[in-house]
């Protein structure tokens, strides 16, 4: 079987992709694990940022229906509940399907898996109750069900604050945000909804324990200063739920078994493909995008998605030079103006050494 | 339990679900939404204990919610090891908490 593009994962990165390499003429075969495709569009009830061009103010999960009605609308070849299980040489993609294993020959492959959450090991950090943030998130906005009744969050970033928020909305208890920096990292507006709501923070301190008989009962929260937790500063928090929100990883086990180069970019989620400003990795023909190619938002990872597709497009002879060129400043300029701020230039300043390493071996 | 359940969410609303099933949990009959998570269910019952460690009988459950870590695997119509939050109910459908990896002792 040979398709010319093949785009692994069907979230943010990868709608966007499909939709702009399909409108450029491409020939596309969208593949997913999952049931539905969406990625973790459906759990993000917020509204988003950026300028109108990024659907600013629009509510993350209205913008994934919109994605996958154009999807539809194109008639975009999706393949779901397929795991790709391997890329080989040839740029063969295995893709395990109904039980059988399907071998796709393409011309070009994008890989946007997105990213996984970062767990946090404390003693009883395995105890049911304690959980990713995302996790919860899932629960609360896509299952419509409290993961508890008193949650505790465990980081202050964007993530966190959201997720705590969504939760008290949603009719539980939070009984605080713990942080371990000696700052709230989220941005203000979304840390003074909770602040407005009563919920503590507690600046400068981390999870010393998860405690109960089978599941998690009780917290136990301290001090944390220079990476260590101040004995005598442990406090007790009745609790039943703990959720954690310390960051995001790029998701690149795929890249990495085509051959692609790595480096370590922390501000990124670390280990990550290293690729250049066509979103190319350093194995010609093969494409990241999205979180997979640096933890960052939603929006950026649209954009990153329709930047790859449209030089896989040039790529493939479906656009001119000229015209590739063209719409891939006007993706880059938007890309630019979404990471600015003091947030989004940290991490302007990671993609663009990213960039530096380049895309030799 | 069915306080967990959000019933009228401040965005996306009041929940309009008509049609549900039945699954048995560890010989219990629990109705659940149709085409919700096994996951989802488990928790509107106060379930949190999906499965035992194979090595230290240690609890687990719910982790990422997303079908990544299978840290909430439990035996479903005895075949063992389904990932409960991205698997949805179906009738009748029997729900056990799993020991170690699934695998009947000899």
């Amino acid at each position: 079987m040979k398709r010319e593009v093949v785009i692994i994962g069907a979230g943010p990165a990868g709608l966007a992709a499909a939709i702009e390499a399909t409108k450029n003429g491409c020939q596309v075969l969208l593949v997913d694990e999952n049931r539905t495709a969406g990625g973790q569009f459906f759990k993000q009830l917020h509204k988003f940022f950026g300028s109108q061009a990024h659907s600013a103010g629009i509510r993350g999960f209205e913008i994934g229906k919109q994605l996958l009605k154009e999807t539809e609308e194109l008639g975009v070849e999706v393949w779901l509940e397929s795991s790709v299980i391997g890329i080989f040489a040839g740029k063969r993609v295995a893709v395990l399907r109904n039980g059988i294993t399907e071998t796709v020959e393409a011309q070009s492959i994008l890989i946007c898996t997105g990213g996984a959450e970062n767990p946090l090991r404390f003693p009883g950090w395995t105890y049911p109750g304690v959980m990713g943030a995302g996790a919860a998130q899932t629960m609360v906005n896509v299952n419509r069900v409290l993961p508890g009744k008193r949650i505790l969050m465990i980081g202050s970033g964007n993530v966190g604050v959201i997720v705590a928020y969504q939760l008290l909305q949603a009719g539980a208890d939070v009984v605080g945000i713990v942080e371990g920096m000696p700052r709230i990292g989220a941005y203000g507006v979304h840390a003074a909804k909770l602040k407005r709501a009563g919920v503590p923070f507690f600046i400068g301190h981390t999870i010393a324990e998860a405690r109960g008989s089978d599941r998690v009962e009780e917290a136990v929260i301290a001090r944390f200063e220079n990476g260590q937790i101040l004995k005598g500063t442990e406090r007790k928090i009745d609790v039943d739920t703990i959720c954690v929100a310390v960051g995001l990883r790029p998701l690149s086990e795929l890249a990495q078994m085509a051959g692609v180069k790595h480096g370590f970019i922390p501000e990124l989620g670390g280990f990550m493909p290293i690729h250049n400003t066509d979103m190319e990795t350093s194995v010609e023909g093969i494409y990241v995008a999205g979180d997979t190619a640096g933890v960052e938002e939603a929006s950026t990872a649209m954009d990153e998605g329709r930047l790859a597709a449209v030089s896989v497009s040039c790529a493939l002879g479906h656009l001119n030079r000229a015209d590739a060129e063209q719409k891939k400043e006007e993706i880059r300029d938007r890309l630019a103006s979404l990471r600015q701020g003091p947030f989004g230039e940290r991490r302007m300043n990671a993609k663009n050494r990213v960039i530096e390493m380049g895309v030799t071996m | 339990m069915d306080e967990m359940r959000v019933k009228n969410h401040p965005i996306l609303g009041e929940d309009n679900c008509e049609e549900f099933v039945e699954i048995t949990v560890d010989g219990k009959v629990m109705q659940a939404k149709k085409g919700e998570m096994i996951a989802a269910v488990l928790l509107a019952n106060g379930i949190k204990i999906h499965r035992y460690t194979a090595k230290e009988h240690k609890p687990r459950g719910i982790f990422c919610g997303i079908g990544q870590c299978t840290d909430c695997v439990m035996t479903v119509n005895g075949k063992a090891n389904v990932r409960t939050c991205i698997t949805p109910v179906e009738d009748g459908m029997t729900v056990e908490t799993q020991e170690g990896y699934g695998r009947k002792k000899p």
